[in-house]
């Protein structure tokens, strides 16, 4: 379909080109006025293409000529406008290469391994939308801070960097719907120490200051929240053993397992509080092809239960959100 | 509880000014401010009473005959005076606080020493290097022969330091030292790194979690000020009641 619409631009294009193409060889007068008037503007050129054919009886090509112009003309302009980010799409497939910033320092979504090539979900995930269109892939490395600047910027084509769907974020980047990851509030602990979150009760639980969950866990389950600083301090807590757990985002807990670090630890909790991922495309395009294409590329993701084979592929826990969608979206994808 | 008598009206500023003072309106955030207040005085009282005992027994060893005893004094106020009192008490906190026995309570270790134990030793020695160095410009300046009058009495040199030198040094030393204790008050704060739920740890979480930093930030040195207020005012009191007529 997106092809589809591409491509009909591009027959229009075409058409104009022919038909010119065979006015000119047709009459020697008829491209004469057309090089002559070629100045005044289309409007001019095709009045007189209409005088000057008329006479010849080929109204057909005349009619189709002229409604070529006006639709070429009519989406020329709309491209001015709201379609500005056709150019994006049209200019991966001509440049023959996607450009994604992704992640280099977060395990597993995206980090680099001993060669200093960076791999991960989230590269795999780039590595389709790349194969999708039929061109190579380039990644860019970028940080939580920088990472809608480069989209803004027009130095990347596509962001998968383990961002969070914030309204705010909405009216910087053009989020495609529907979300294809999402992440909660979970707890690192020593290796069967607690097994729910009611075992929490009256017990020391070590966190970062300014994280919304910490008062959560101390109300709904009398948690005593001790606050750090930073991660690093609340972690070299948990290792002294000066909490029972780390409570934190399970996203970040399970780069952590995965580091190799904390081969003593588990992640014992079911995940509460689930916040959605984004994936981003430059605002102006959103609504255009090229948001259009990712958000069909999500759907299929989940549909095929591609994300689910990655997350096992990455050693990740699996999300129940991301089950969720495979369940919603499978049936239709069997058809 | 006593939350509930005004809770409608801070509730009610809230809703029309956008001003949002929490814990005068809900019992969580209300539980939480006053055990933020409460540690925090603790927290003041303790480390101010604990800098001024280090400061009083390192002003004397700095007197004391033996070198060793000299050196390490030195050495003692070097390092404390030299380095950033956060530092200090992570440091005291995370790498000393592991050397500490502890007993496993199901799951996690309880130290002999908590994070309020260990931010008041830290801040008691850190301002407690300051505190010597103040007492002594005070020992310094008793006159030789008053020194040497208590020899003469008798005194052992233990007794002339308790009976003569020292209450007339502090009397000399007063304002210095009034100056490093309401530093020292102010930088109780920073036993929020080590989590010592203290005023400004319970500050930094209520404005993470109800998004109201200025307010908060204006509760907090409302609270500062305060609390220095009191303890200038009590240091002036004791300054005027110490004087001696003639002498200083």
């Amino acid at each position: 379909m997106i092809f589809d619409h591409g491509g009909v631009m591009i027959d229009i294009a075409e058409n104009i080109g022919d038909y010119r193409l065979e006015t000119n060889s047709r009459t020697l007068d008829s491209r004469r006025s057309v090089v002559k008037r070629t100045k005044l503007g289309w409007l001019t050129i095709i009045q007189t293409l209409g005088e000057e054919f008329s006479m010849k009886s080929n109204m057909t090509a005349v009619i189709a000529g002229v409604a070529a112009v006006l639709v070429f003309g009519v989406a020329t302009t709309m491209a001015n406008q709201a379609f500005a980010g056709n150019d994006r799409f049209m200019k991966v497939l001509e440049r023959g290469k996607l450009v994604v910033g992704v992640k280099a320092d977060y395990k597993p979504w995206g980090f680099r391994d001993s060669d200093g090539k960076i791999i991960g979900m989230e590269i795999d995930m780039a590595q389709d939308v790349a194969d999708a269109m039929g061109v190579s892939l380039e990644l860019v490395p970028v940080q939580s801070s920088n990472r809608m600047q480069f989209l803004q910027q027009g130095k990347i084509d596509l962001m998968i960097a383990t961002m969070s769907d914030k309204l705010n974020r909405r009216k910087v980047v053009g989020i495609p719907t529907p979300n294809y990851y999402t992440s909660g509030t979970n707890v690192l602990a020593k290796k069967g120490v607690v097994s729910s979150w009611a075992d929490l009760k009256g017990k020391p639980v070590c966190g970062k200051q300014g994280a919304f969950y910490n008062k959560q866990v101390s109300q709904r389950y009398g948690a005593t929240i001790i606050a750090f600083v930073g991660n690093s301090e609340a972690k070299q807590a948990l290792r002294d053993g000066k909490c029972v757990a780390w409570v934190y985002d399970d996203s970040s807990i399970m780069a952590d397992l995965a580091s190799g670090q904390y081969d003593d630890y588990e992640m014992p909790m079911m995940t509460e509080d689930d916040n959605p991922w984004a994936l981003a495309v430059p605002l102006d395009e959103l609504n255009s092809i090229w948001g259009n294409f990712m958000s069909g590329m999500i759907v299929n993701w989940h549909a095929s239960g591609r994300l689910i084979e990655l997350e096992k592929k990455w050693g990740i826990q699996s999300t129940q959100f991301v089950i969720d969608m495979n369940k919603r979206f499978a049936p239709y994808a069997a058809n | 509880m006593a939350v509930e008598l005004y809770a409608d009206f801070f509730r009610e500023i809230y809703d029309s000014t956008g001003w949002n003072f929490p814990f005068l309106y809900e019992q969580y955030e209300y539980d939480r401010f006053l055990e933020g207040m409460w540690v925090s005085l603790k927290l003041i009282v303790a480390s101010l009473a604990f800098s001024l005992v280090v400061g009083i027994i390192g002003a004397w060893a700095q007197g004391a005959e033996s070198k060793f005893v000299r050196y390490l004094i030195a050495g003692y106020i070097q390092f404390f005076r030299n380095t950033p009192p956060f530092v200090q008490i992570l440091f005291f906190y995370f790498v000393l606080g592991n050397l500490v026995p502890s007993y496993d309570a199901g799951g996690y270790q309880v130290g002999y020493i908590d994070s309020f134990g260990w931010a008041v030793i830290s801040l008691g020695f850190f301002a407690g290097a300051f505190n010597t160095e103040i007492f002594r410009s005070g020992i310094e300046a008793v006159p030789e022969s008053t020194v040497e009058a208590a020899e003469a009495l008798g005194y052992t040199r233990f007794q002339s330091y308790l009976h003569v030198v020292f209450p007339l040094a502090f009397r000399v030393c007063l304002p210095a030292l009034n100056n490093n204790l309401v530093n020292l008050l102010k930088t109780t704060t920073l036993a929020y790194g080590i989590a010592v739920p203290e005023m400004m740890y319970t500050a930094n979480q209520m404005w993470s979690d109800n998004v109201n930093v200025p307010e908060m930030m204006i509760v907090l040195f409302i609270f500062y000020v305060g609390l220095v207020a009191i303890l200038v005012y009590g240091m002036h009191k004791w300054e005027q009641n110490l004087k001696i007529p003639g002498y200083g």
